[in-house]
């Protein structure tokens, strides 16, 4: 057989490259379109885009109203001696669960506030996450790099005072930004000097990070005055994400409506990072170090940089994550302030794919995940733990469609689990 | 005793490999199988050996049909393999290698070492394959390591033997001793199989020789009745010119001048130990040797990949010896890698992203912190057209491209380019059917017509001798002749390979 | 320009990176002297003595201490590490090298220790019952290890350590104590009959989630590491949401005995190593007897010599038969055996009740050891013990008011892991096909 004959059969769907708008003549020109092409990746085709995660979360939400089910110890005890009670009191508690959970993420404008305050640090901690998967790198550490970020943004926060907001802002996100960087560049820079693999580097940062700020919250120059707890000084008034809604004062109490800036800050990074990937020339770099150091070293291209470069920029969006619960949420920092979103920013980025747009959606996704889970927890006692087996769940169906196709006799296309391996290794 | 192979065919999504293939082994005889890279010969082999299974078709012997779930069942028929590439752990000894699946053990499945290396002795001592069976594999020549892939096979009592490109790694010298191993284990009741591409070992060798080709079995000679020429134009399916055809060199003065170089390979031992030579504007210089004497880490510090610890090495007059390969590239020389996969491209890119891939930090292609795929795109259609790559868009992903056609966008890319003066190629056709080989042999001896100095690296003997004006012959680091291609013979030029001197 | 090799007789002696080492480890060395004579030597000056406890009260062998001047010990130290470093600048130490490398470590520690006892409101210190927590604390992290050599060895990432050794935390306490009652008063090698089926599900359920491991990644190849980061967060979920939903209500489903420990007659009677390493409950014993289990059956057997082919060179293998997934399934679930087993540590064989998080890292410092330990199960043996001992000093010092920050001494497990890690110990050679799914056509 001819080597040549090969390339004569037709090839699988074409999806866009970087730009997506391909040869003159192609039908996908419509941002949607483009959109949609890049998600699924070269090859792949709707299917695998759309379908497979969304039949991945409802499937892990069916399995979670299952652990539910057994876990209800009333259930188990009502069973023998009244059963009939039993089944509906669990039926009943299900059908509370999932109504909560959506009560709390979409059901109004409180929630779909509470869905979008929830979502900026999770798409922020999201991308950290993915960009380093697009170079190749798997940063676990998004928790530390939060904490870090957060610690310099709060005393950006606290130390300045009489500034006006368009300054001591920016001052913050830029505050924020160098201390999630400082910690990200960290492991890039051992990875790329002595090879010391970045998943154990970043996790060990991550618990130095922890016991770090909870030291420094208790030294003079952090805490709070008059204070024997570690809660560090308030970040002062210019220095903080302004309430989007904050005009509904008048009307709803303050606390209430508590979505701000972060989230257009999330949304613009999310841009920032689009057009740094698939825009820019150092993009180009990241992706080439991302499939293979070895031609992107004889392409001339300085690799130990390069991953530096990219845990450097990880780093300082979880650093802007941070910043984004410091100086939009709590205005001051408090022990385990990142609450674990570094952690589930890790599935996060997996479901969106690494890149910028599935990001942002899973993102959302995630936020209304936590939004709903906390109404779930008040309203029916289920612990919103279990929140991260459904994140975990998800992601196991989306790295393996087979089990998607499995469960449902689906077909997704050959090109789905090639995508997982080509940037996840 | 007789190996049939009756009707034999295997489909891969898109690709039929074999094609209802017929072939017989006896004890006793050397059956040559020839065909080109990508011919299906590995595939009928790996089916013979269990490693696949047909689609369709069987496999006899003594008329009794045989199933093959996995290699232990080929092995326990008699069937042995030794694989092109091989198949020996490098942190295992000798004797681990050897026993590795058949194990002698004492209770609990502890190993007994003392009665295994015993073994190993005997069989190396029977059939004259000197070994030692504590050597870690990884220290030893790519020759001993063969011999040690040889004993494997016998251990298991093979009464057939299977042979996947095993001169690939030998000097021509290594090929006549390994030749001679052969006609031993025929003549004590072994039946061959000797698979290859390479016409004159297959006459040399073979009692009888089938010739494979697009996965059918398109013909069967004898040595002595049929010559190169015929069998060539068997294995490819049209008349093939077996010369490059190319006029007289004529030189310039010197572009790339290497002086005392030193490079040491991953295990700091030196790989280049004091090489000096030049490469003038307008000729073809070619390095000759063995896998492993060098070469590579030569061609390594030449494209910056790898620094010197001493000489120096100027490309038109600059000194380039620690550039990095980017400086290289911009001093016009172009590189074409040996492992092309690896270094040369980055599969899951598109065709355009690759064929830019040089040269993406400058303009046009980039301006100041964003590129531009425009620019990129069109550049990367000219190319692909010039270069007759067959690919359906260059927005497709570079895995999707057949061997060939991947190797002809690492040609576009570096000899697309303006004003090349220097060009290093390194193993460039290596694994590629005869189509491509010839194309890019061409585009070789085109770049040198056009003025540009080319320094080819290769095994093989036969492309380097075509293509060179000069040859260089390395051997453990250091060139050890500089000889024309006119004067010399293969076979001389084969002693100084082998580290020898042709009296 | 790049320092040109030490050659001679036309062979590459020293290569140019060696002979950056070796002076950069000189330098080290040199560093360390001055520092331990500042700190340690001049800083103990007027501090008097310090006293090392080698005997508790309740062994046969008290009272026996050690008592040295802090300063001259700081002193003699200083000047031993500043000899070394001559050495080291001079001629290096050759072979030697890293057992040299582990005394000045020992050396320093010593000091500090000296310093630190000295200038302590007490004076003197209990070494030998630091040293015996040194040995309980390197259990999980050694039994991590193992796991982690277990699957590595058959070129399997295991991540998931963490999780196993979690989940086996909470399913050995919850079955230990749903089965309480279970055999009455008996008692078999330090706990009722329910314990050791607690031990039991443990394993087990390490193994299962071992299980989910190998599907996904040797049938589905979904990334090693993914999977591993995956099972994790599962299982931490779960555990922490059973915890609040099921345990917090029903505390006697969170009450399980604890392994007391058994000293072994006549061994544990010898002054000093007795009561550090032989009067210990039947964990640390097991884990002794699996690091030569597993060393044995990796180097001496056939099982061994086909997994370590697996995960060297998978096709040679599978050429000459051997099953590669059927080897990475079978060892991959022996090394969730092992991480089951070592979760049920944290609970059987500690505090007796499961708490949210409790392993806190613990899993992933097991990969640490492993790396540290060259993928070998004594020299995982060895990094745990090295990793307990960190974090034995790390709470010890609190005692001696040091005047170090807790938190500061907290982080010393983890930057001794990255130390490790970055290659400060020298650089290891994992199975040749880690992390790499094996793909038969």
């Amino acid at each position: 057989m001819n080597d040549d004959e090969r390339t004569d059969e037709p090839q699988l769907d074409e999806a866009g490259g970087p730009e997506g708008t391909g040869p003159e003549g192609e039908a996908e020109r419509t941002v949607g379109g483009r959109l949609l092409s890049e998600l699924s990746g070269v090859g792949a085709d709707w299917r695998t885009a759309l379908l497979v995660p969304a039949l991945a979360v409802v499937t892990a939400l069916i399995i979670s109203g299952f652990i539910i089910a057994l876990t209800d110890v009333d259930f188990w005890r009502g069973l023998g001696t009244a059963p009939g009670q039993a089944w509906s009191d669990l039926w009943h508690e299900i059908v509370d669960s999932y109504v909560a959970l959506f009560r709390g993420s979409f059901g109004g404008l409180r929630a779909i506030s509470e869905t979008l305050t929830a979502s900026a640090p999770l798409i922020l901690a999201g991308l950290a996450v993915g960009i380093g998967f697009r170079a190749g790198l798997f940063n676990i550490g998004a928790e530390g790099q939060m904490l870090m970020g957060g610690m310099f943004a709060v005393v950006a926060g606290f130390t300045f005072t009489g500034l006006p907001v368009v300054v001591h802002l920016p001052l913050v996100v830029l505050a924020g930004f160098l201390g999630g960087a400082v910690w990200g560049g960290i492991p890039g820079l051992l990875r790329a000097k002595t090879g010391a693999h970045e998943v154990i580097v970043t996790i060990m940062l991550n618990n130095i990070a922890i016991r770090l700020v909870d030291y420094l919250l208790k030294t003079d120059w952090i805490q709070v005055e008059g204070r024997d707890d570690p809660i560090s000084k308030g970040v002062e008034v210019s220095g903080r994400l302004p309430r989007l809604l904050g005009f509904l004062e008048d009307v709803r109490p303050p606390s209430d409506i508590r979505v701000h800036a972060g989230i257009l800050l999330a949304v613009l990074a999310a841009w920032g990072i689009y057009w740094l990937l698939f825009r820019s020339t150092i993009g180009y770099e990241f992706r080439a170090v991302g499939y293979n150091p070895h031609a992107a070293k004889y392409a001339g291209m300085n690799v130990t940089w390069l991953y530096f470069a990219v845990m450097a920029i990880a780093g300082g969006m979880a650093g802007l994550a941070g910043m984004n619960q410091v100086s939009g949420v709590l205005y001051r920092v408090t022990p385990g302030f990142s609450a674990g979103i570094g952690f589930e920013a890790i599935s996060l980025a997996l479901l969106g794919r690494s890149h910028p747009g599935g990001i942002v959606l899973a993102g959302i996704l995630f936020g209304a995940l936590r939004a709903g889970g906390q109404e779930m927890q008040v309203a029916t006692d289920v612990p919103i733990d279990l929140i991260l087996v459904v994140q975990a769940l998800v992601v196991v169906f989306i790295a393996a469609p087979a089990l998607i196709r499995a469960i449902y006799r689906v077909r997704t296309g050959e090109a789905a689990e090639q995508l997982t391996k080509g940037w996840a290794t | 005793m007789e190996l049939e192979l009756r009707g034999i065919t295997k489909r891969f999504p898109g690709v039929l490999a074999n094609d209802h293939v017929d072939l017989t082994v006896r004890s006793g005889e050397i059956l040559g199988l020839l065909g080109e890279n990508g011919a299906g010969k590995t595939t009928l082999m790996n089916i013979l050996y269990g490693l696949y299974t047909a689609d369709e078709g069987e496999v006899l012997i003594e008329g009794e049909i045989q199933s093959f779930e996995s290699p232990g069942d080929a092995i326990a028929a008699g069937i042995g393999m030794v694989h092109q590439h091989f198949m020996l752990v490098p942190v295992f000894t000798v004797t681990e290698n050897v026993v590795l699946g058949v194990e002698p053990t004492m209770q609990a499945g502890v190993i007994d070492f003392k009665k295994a290396r015993r073994e190993v002795r005997e069989i190396s001592e029977q059939y004259g394959l000197e070994v030692d069976p504590d050597a870690v594999i990884e220290d030893l020549p790519v020759g001993v390591q063969q011999r040690v892939e040889i004993i494997k096979v016998l251990f298991r009592e093979a009464e057939f033997l299977i042979f996947d490109e095993p001169t690939a790694v030998l000097t021509p010298q290594e090929v006549q001793e390994f030749f001679g191993i052969l006609r031993m284990l025929r003549d004590s009741g072994k039946g061959i199989v000797f698979i290859t591409h390479k016409l004159k070992e297959i006459l040399e060798i073979s009692d009888r020789i089938s010739v494979i080709r697009a996965g059918r079995v398109v013909g069967e000679a004898v040595p002595g009745e049929v010559d190169e020429g015929s069998l060539a134009e068997m294995m490819v399916g049209r008349p093939v010119e077996l010369v490059v055809a190319k006029e007289e060199a004529v030189p310039q003065e010197a572009v790339l001048e290497v002086r005392d170089l030193i490079v040491l390979d991953e295990r700091d031992h030196p790989a280049v130990n004091g090489v000096s030579f030049s490469v003038r504007f307008g000729e073809i210089v070619g390095i000759a040797g063995v896998q492993g004497n060098g070469q590579t880490q030569l061609v390594e510090a030449i494209t910056g990949m790898r620094p010197p610890v001493s000489g120096t090495i100027e490309v038109g007059g600059v000194d380039v010896t620690f550039a990095n390969p980017r400086r290289v590239h911009n001093e016009a020389v172009a590189h074409v890698p040996e492992d092309r996969q690896r270094a040369g491209l980055v599969l899951p890119f598109t065709v355009a992203e690759n064929m830019i891939l040089d040269v993406y930090h400058s303009r046009p292609y980039s301006r100041g912190l964003s590129m531009d795929w425009r620019a990129a795109k069109s550049a990367a259609t000219r190319l692909v057209e010039q270069y007759d790559v067959r690919t359906p868009s260059i927005e497709v992903p570079l895995s999707n491209l057949s061997g060939g056609n991947q190797q002809k966008v690492i040609v576009a890319r570096e000899f697309g380019r303006e004003n090349v003066r220097l060009v290093v190629a390194s193993q460039p056709t290596r694994g590629l059917d005869v189509g491509s080989i010839e194309y890019i042999h061409e585009r070789i001896v085109e770049q040198r017509d056009q003025g540009a100095a080319v320094l080819i690296v290769s095994t093989e003997l036969d492309e380097v001798m075509a293509l060179s004006d000069r040859i260089l012959v390395m051997y453990r680091g250091a060139v050890v002749a500089e000889v024309s291609p006119k004067e010399t013979t293969a076979a001389q030029i084969g002693l100084y390979m082998a580290g020898a001197t042709p009296s | 320009m790049t320092a040109l090799p030490v050659v001679a007789e036309g062979k590459v002696i020293r290569t140019p990176a060696e002979i950056r080492r070796a002076r950069y480890l000189g330098i080290t060395y040199l560093l360390l002297a001055v520092f331990v004579l500042w700190a340690f030597g001049l800083g103990s000056r007027g501090n008097g003595d310090a006293t090392f406890g080698l005997a508790r009260a309740t062994d046969p062998a008290y009272p026996l201490d050690f008592t040295f001047n802090a300063a001259f010990v700081g002193f003699l130290i200083a000047g031993m590490l500043a000899v070394m470093a001559g050495i080291q600048l001079a001629r290096g130490f050759g072979k030697w090298s890293n057992i040299v490398l582990a005394v000045a470590f020992v050396a320093v520690v010593f000091a500090f220790l000296g310093w630190a006892v000295a200038q302590s409101p007490q004076g003197s210190f209990s070494l030998v019952g630091m040293l015996q927590a040194t040995v309980v604390r390197s259990i999980p992290i050694t039994v991590g290890a193992l796991s982690g050599v277990l699957c590595e060895r058959v070129a399997v990432i295991n991540i998931a350590i963490e999780g196993m050794l979690l989940g086996g935390a909470f399913v050995a306490v919850l079955v230990a104590s749903v089965l309480s009652d279970l055999g009455g008063e008996t008692v078999i090698l330090g706990s009722p009959v329910g314990g050791w089926i607690g031990v039991a599900a443990a394993a087990l359920f390490g193994a299962l989630l071992s299980w989910v491991l190998a599907v996904l990644s040797v049938r589905y190849r979904v990334d090693q590491i993914i999977v591993g980061v995956v099972i994790n967060i599962f299982v931490l979920g779960l555990t922490s949401f059973l915890t609040l939903r099921v345990l917090a209500e029903n505390s006697h489903l969170n009450q399980g005995p604890i392994f007391k420990p058994l000293a072994i007659p006549l061994l544990s009677d010898i002054p000093i190593l007795g009561p550090i390493l032989f009067n210990h409950n039947i964990f640390v014993y097991v884990t002794f007897l699996l690091v030569a289990l597993i060393t044995y059956g990796l180097f001496r057997t056939r099982w061994g010599l086909r997994a370590r082919a697996v995960g060297e060179h998978p096709k040679a293998a599978d050429t000459v038969g051997v099953d590669v997934y059927r080897f990475r399934y079978l060892n991959v679930m022996l090394g969730g055996l092992v991480a089951g087993f070592g979760g049920a540590y944290f609970t059987l064989g500690s505090v007796g009740r499961f708490d949210e998080n409790m392993t806190n890292g613990r899993g992933y410092i097991g990969l640490a050891a492993m790396i540290f330990g060259r993928w070998h199960p004594v020299g995982a043996m060895a990094a745990g013990l090295v990793f307990g001992f960190a974090d034995a000093l790390a709470q010890k010092l609190g005692i001696l008011q040091t005047g170090i920050p807790s938190e500061f001494l907290g982080m010393a497990p983890f930057l001794a892991t990255i130390l490790v890690v970055a290659g400060l110990v020298g650089k290891a050679r994992p199975p040749a096909a880690d992390g790499q799914p094996y793909v038969k056509e």
